[in-house]
């Protein structure tokens, strides 16, 4: 295989990791107002995903990181072109991040009310906009000869985008309360479990109308299994969420997100960002890569690290596999709290 | 401003804002899990509280150090979009290798240590901060190699066909000459951040809080305090030893940079070092270049007293010859001024830490006078000033290159900074750069207010109540069967 299909797939699989972890991380976010509804099970949403959302958000960096190294036309054209919607994100990503970290620093409500509007701000707006972004990407946006965008922030905001914001968005919230169902015990499990009922239905058929939609505009023969894989593992989170059996619901999801996620980008290649100008000014995996020598040893490192990296994180959901409810949730402690 | 001028302004904001946490992170994570192994050693609970107390404040800035840090991956290709096609053949690969070898160790780990009290053997969970540590030390590498490349690129040939730079030898790129002056010279500084952080916290809760504080507190934060002015004296002379080996090394590397940095403006055989030159903003008058060390710009070159050292003049009518018409020289008010001010703030942390030293000697309790307690907290500011005017100076005095072309390399690897922004609107750039001040600025102030009231507690405000949850102390790690169903030890 050329090493170029090569780093297409590992930087589809990087999408993948991202998105499956820090997919749920979103998506308890975006839950903590609705099912968050006393301190102390805010708290236990916040601590389920405490130990790890730092570490999920890594693959982002990775995935951006690993696009520069092995794709620089993609990740330069990508992120000059979706300028705005990336500043949002970060934006979004900066709040939430530090909302964590100080929410529960100082005991007073008012505090962490801002930081817990920090929270969902922070969770909803990546989950809306990565499925706009990666939308726009597939279904391909205005690039001149020069690989530069020349749309606005509006060309993206298309029906084929937009949707893409509600698949992402549904998909992760959905995502978020398969995993407190599973990682939580008590009313937060509960609530969580009735969120995952009620927002199922909108995610079976946004993502249905999506990858039907993209498979029929632009798939390859292959990637109709990817989308009926996403199907089935949709329907069978939602029986699977009703029979009681939280993990196998969890990992239904999971397994919905990397479909979609393999789907996608099955329907991209060869292209990495396909321009609506002119055929001839797509970017593709060959004319957007580094050279061989550069995939050669990032392949290498990637192929040290990556198993590693997966190992302890791993080991990490392992030690924190035990499920927390209210009475985990220790009295607050803090300077001035007495 | 058009949308360049936004940009470098962008850039210059959020990567000092960004390089205020950094180093803070970077000593801090090693201080604290020294402080963890001597307890885990000793048993002894003050470094347990000192732990607990430093770790506490490590997490608040840690926090912010990493939300923006992702900023800056993010701007290069949003802002500085022809620089990436033209580099990210080879500069790509250090940044993608920061995240894969050190980001996630830091972030995994970090997580694990946080929520790992009680819950890891305690063997382990001191692991856990020793591989956070390690992970945040290993990342400042990977961007130092990356930063190193810019300065002089090495491992690299040009590829006229596609106009960018090719990597033909990672390990040149990893083990350039730059990064491996560079490494050393930043995580000195990083070391001395944190030491004259927890000195001057140390000092100031023993003076201001000596009512308030337990015995077992007076006794860590004297501990605390002696260690942290032998970790600042140490890094203070670690500082100045990388340094002069680095400075030597620039005047090969971008002899333009140091010759400005010098404001000497012709060549000279046996310069001075000029102590205090009139630069003005509109440029040097090398008249004024007054109250020189005689030949003692030529011995930081060279460690000789008679070497030829080339002027900014002379030097900008060369590369014009070289790299066509233009203006090479650098804002030499700025890389003047800020060469001075990154030494002068280095220096006034090590003076106090040898006042320290002095008040401190043969175990003697700090002095009850007005000043020292606030001046123990304002000695906190000047490692970070430091920090920053080093950066300022070597980021402005490499302009107007983003990549400087390296001498005994390959010409045609350089890169005007003109040339390397992305071709997006003035006000895209200027919405974000608003949106960042403001964001950063608001953030500032929380942190720093949360800092001041987690001080201000001291270390018996992050020690959970005794009393209250059954008498654990939070302190330990253990293998009871009961602790799925207690409340857990740290929790958001």
């Amino acid at each position: 295989m050329e090493l170029t299909t090569v780093w297409f797939i590992l930087i589809a699989v990087l999408w993948i990791g991202y998105f499956f972890l820090e997919g749920f991380d979103f998506g308890v976010g975006m839950l903590l107002h609705p099912l968050g509804r006393t301190e102390v099970d805010r708290r236990v949403m916040v601590n389920a995903i405490g130990p790890t959302w730092d570490g999920n958000e890594v693959w982002l960096l990775t995935a951006g990181g690993a696009t520069f190294a092995a794709f620089p036309n993609w990740y330069a054209t990508l992120f000059s072109g979706f300028y705005l919607p990336l500043l949002l994100v970060l934006i979004a990503l900066i709040a939430r991040g530090v909302a964590f970290e100080y929410r529960g620093k100082i005991d007073d409500e008012r505090w962490r009310a801002r930081w817990d509007l920090a929270i969902a701000f922070g969770s909803w707006l990546p989950a809306v906009l990565w499925g706009v972004a990666f939308a726009n990407i597939v279904a391909g946006v205005p690039i001149d000869r020069n690989g530069n965008f020349t749309g606005t922030l509006f060309t993206l905001l298309n029906p084929f985008g937009l949707l893409g914001g509600v698949v992402t968005a549904s998909l992760f919230a959905l995502h978020g309360a398969n995993f407190l169902a599973l990682k939580t015990e008590g009313e937060v499990h509960d609530a969580a479990r009735g969120a995952a009922r009620r927002i199922a239905p909108v995610t079976i058929a946004a993502g249905a109308v999506f990858l039907l939609w993209n498979q029929i505009a632009r798939g390859a023969a292959w990637t109709w299994a990817t989308v009926a894989v996403a199907a089935v593992a949709l329907v069978a989170s939602a029986v699977l969420e009703r029979g009681g059996r939280d993990g196998w619901a969890f990992v239904a999801t999971g397994l919905a997100i990397a479909a979609a996620v393999v789907s996608l980008f099955g329907s991209l290649f060869p292209d990495v960002m396909p321009s609506t100008t002119d055929a001839a000014f797509s970017l593709t995996v060959h004319n957007a890569s580094s050279t061989t020598y550069t995939l050669k040893v990032m392949t290498w490192v990637a192929a040290v690290m990556t198993p590693v990296v997966v190992g302890y994180q791993a080991w990490t959901y392992w030690v924190f596999r035990q499920r927390i409810g209210r009475h985990h949730i220790p009295p607050v402690h803090v300077p001035g709290a007495h | 401003m058009d949308a360049l001028d936004l940009a470098r302004w962008q850039f210059g904001i959020t990567t000092v804002y960004h390089f205020f946490m950094v180093p803070l992170t970077i000593g801090l994570a090693l201080v604290v899990a020294w402080y963890q192994t001597r307890w885990y050693r000793s048993g002894d609970q003050a470094y347990l509280r000192l732990t607990k107390f430093f770790g506490k404040l490590f997490l608040v800035n840690f926090a912010m150090g990493v939300v923006t840090g992702i900023v800056q991956e993010f701007q290069f290709g949003m802002a500085w979009s022809s620089y990436s096609r033209f580099v990210g053949d080879v500069f790509g690969a250090p940044l993608a290798m920061e995240a894969l070898v050190a980001f996630f160790l830091e972030s995994t780990f970090i997580g694990l240590w946080i929520f790992g009290w009680d819950r890891l053997p305690k063997k382990v969970h001191l692991a856990t901060i020793w591989l956070a540590a390690l992970g945040t030390t290993a990342s400042a590498y990977f961007i130092i190699a990356a930063n190193s490349w810019m300065q002089h690129p090495v491992g690299v040939r040009f590829n006229p066909t596609s106009g960018r730079a090719e990597m033909i030898d990672i390990w040149k790129v990893l083990t350039n000459s730059t990064t491996l002056a560079a490494y050393p010279h930043v995580i000195a500084g990083a070391l001395m951040t944190a030491a004259t952080f927890v000195g001057g916290i140390s000092a100031w809760s023993l003076i201001a809080r000596r009512h308030a504080l337990a015995d077992v507190d007076r006794r860590g934060l004297r501990r605390a305090l002696r260690g942290a002015i032998a970790l600042t004296l140490v890094s203070g002379v670690g500082i100045a030893v990388t340094g002069d080996f680095q400075a030597r090394i620039m005047f090969e590397q971008q002899p333009m940079k140091m010759a400005s940095a010098e404001a000497l403006c012709e060549t000279e055989t046996g310069p001075g070092l000029s102590i205090l030159a009139l630069v003005g903003e509109s440029g040097p008058d090398c008249n004024l270049r007054t109250w020189a060390i005689p030949k003692g710009l030529s011995f930081l070159a060279t460690h000789t007293t008679d070497a030829t050292i080339k002027g900014v003049n002379n030097l900008n009518t060369e590369y014009q010859a070289k790299y066509g018409p233009g203006d090479y020289r650098p804002s030499l008010f700025i890389t003047y001024w800020g060469f001075r001010l990154m030494i002068l703030f280095g220096a006034i942390a090590s003076f106090a830490s040898v006042v320290g030293l002095w008040l401190t000697r043969g175990g003697r309790d700090l002095p009850r006078w007005k000043w020292l307690a606030p001046g123990a907290i304002a000695v906190i500011a000047t490692p970070f000033l430091g920090n920053i005017f080093g950066w300022v100076f070597t980021e402005m005095g490499r302009q107007p290159w983003v990549v400087a072309p390296n001498p005994t390399g390959i010409p045609e690897v350089r890169l005007l900074t003109a040339d390397a922004v992305s071709q997006v609107p003035a006000w895209t750039v200027a919405t974000s750069l608003i949106a960042f001040t403001l964001i950063y600025g608001s953030l500032a102030v929380v942190e720093l207010r949360l800092l001041a009231r987690y001080i201000k507690a001291g270390p018996a405000g992050v020690m959970p109540d005794d009393s209250a949850d059954g008498g654990s102390g939070g302190g330990g790690t253990t293998d009871d069967p009961d602790a799925g169903t207690r409340p857990l030890a740290f929790a958001y």
